[in-house]
């Protein structure tokens, strides 16, 4: 049975189903997160776990069921939700013909951030992740690792009310993850993080997750 | 929300720096154009054109070189997540039409300060038409960019593309081509431009870019959806 929403819940998912032609993606989710709580979701490969994320981003339309994210009712509100939503996906979301400052300038313009403070904001941002000396360079010059540091600064450039993180240590060291946490670590407010490190991940999670192929879902 | 000219600034922006750094659709349509007016020319064996044959190489040429920047004018939004981190941002999804279209006309302009006068050194004897010439060009730039940026949305996430943009572009602006190449004939007629029907010619062309700019405009958010 799906939980019953609480006024201050993030997101209250009851049935969700998304199906890609014939075959569901998701099936009979259902979980209720509150604001400045962190979920971990938790899920063998195919088991639905991006899926899910890109439905809260608005990026795909559930099939079927009740999704609610930050009080907005999706898909028929999601404009409502544009710009409030920290996106970190398995693309960057970088051009890899613009350099890094210049992909974080076109994000903050097109989230509206006044140009003064986009230029402190995106300085604080590269100094936190290590980026700062190459900033300047073109994505497509970049190591892996590099790129994610970027996307990070890009998905928390505009402050976002609610984090959505696929695999949000993928390609990055140990350093930075460590720089990354600061920005999008169990401090930064309600997140919904998708992984297959649960032993990194769990420990800061208020809640878990776990996707199966076939099986639904549990929360615990 | 983001203000639309905000948006709009920025996505233009974004492409045209891109454009300048790699060069991957101008010099493109360029060489296309050049090679293709070197071909008409040795192959209809004539060093001088005019009327209706000199209109119909001139917009042959340029619409074809224009379905090469067509074709990649959403490439990096589809490979590099552009599509996403646009759906994602709080502005009116039309506005990356917009932008878009006036990418394209950016690009069609370029190409045709290229071809346009090599054009016309290889085939007319009197560029007296080139002036007004400019009118028409304008008119048939907005239609092909509002038609082809709409096209090439709809195409860019088939692995048929390439295959794709021609065959559903190509039939769409033959009302286009005939508005244009009508326009075109009675400025590079034998003996100097005249000016018969050109008005009507240019309203055509503009109802044609009227209509598929607010098609565009309209069906855009619908096309951007999953």
């Amino acid at each position: 049975m799906a939980p019953a929403q609480k006024a201050e819940s993030a997101i209250a998912v009851t049935g969700l189903r998304r199906d890609y032609g014939d075959r569901p993606a998701l099936d009979g989710v259902g979980f209720e997160l509150a604001a400045g709580e962190s979920l971990v979701v938790l899920g063998p490969n195919g088991a639905g776990k991006t899926t899910l994320l890109r439905v809260l981003a608005t990026l795909l339309r559930p099939s079927s069921g009740e999704v609610r994210v930050l009080g907005c009712s999706l898909p028929s509100e999601a404009w409502k939700l544009r710009g409030r939503i920290g996106y970190l996906g398995h693309e960057p979301l970088l051009y890899r013909d613009l350099s890094g400052r210049e992909n974080l300038r076109f994000g903050a313009r097109l989230h509206g951030v006044d140009r003064a403070a986009a230029e402190a904001r995106i300085e604080e941002l590269l100094r936190t992740v290590g980026m700062e000396r190459r900033a300047d360079e073109r994505v497509a010059e970049l190591s892996a690792g590099m790129r994610q540091r970027l996307s990070i600064c890009r998905c928390v450039l505009h402050k976002p009310e609610l984090l959505l993180l696929d695999e949000p240590d993928s390609n990055l060291d140990v350093e930075g993850r460590e720089l990354a946490r600061e920005l999008i670590g169990p401090d930064a407010g309600t997140r919904v993080v998708v992984t297959h490190d649960p032993e990194r991940h769990l420990p800061e999670a208020d809640q878990v997750l776990r996707l199966g192929i076939n099986e639904g879902a549990v929360v615990s | 929300m983001t203000s639309s000219r905000t948006a709009f600034a920025a996505i233009l922006a974004k492409d045209l720096r891109s454009e300048l750094r790699t060069l991957q659709s101008l010099p493109a349509m360029a060489l296309f154009s050049v090679t293709t007016f070197v071909i008409f020319r040795f192959g209809l064996d004539r060093t001088s054109l005019s009327g209706s044959l000199a209109a119909g190489v001139l917009w042959a040429t340029l619409l074809f070189a224009a379905v090469l920047g067509i074709n990649r004018l959403f490439v990096a939004e589809r490979e590099e997540g552009g599509f996403d981190a646009i759906r994602l941002a709080p502005i009116d999804r039309s506005v990356l039409f917009g932008a878009k279209v006036a990418a394209l006309v950016v690009y069609l302009a370029a190409l045709e300060l290229v071809a346009v006068p090599i054009f016309a050194i290889f085939f007319l004897d009197d560029a007296a038409g080139l002036g007004p010439l400019v009118a028409v060009l304008l008119l048939a730039d907005l239609g092909l960019a509002a038609t082809g940026t709409l096209i090439s949305s709809m195409a860019v996430n088939s692995r048929a593309r390439d295959l794709l943009v021609p065959l559903v572009l190509l039939p769409l602006v033959v009302p286009l081509m005939i508005a244009a190449t009508g326009a075109t004939e009675p400025l590079l007629a034998l003996g100097g431009p005249s000016y018969h029907r050109f008005g009507t010619w240019l309203m055509v062309l503009g109802l044609y870019d009227l209509i598929f700019g607010l098609v565009g405009y309209a069906v855009f958010d619908f096309l951007l959806e999953d």
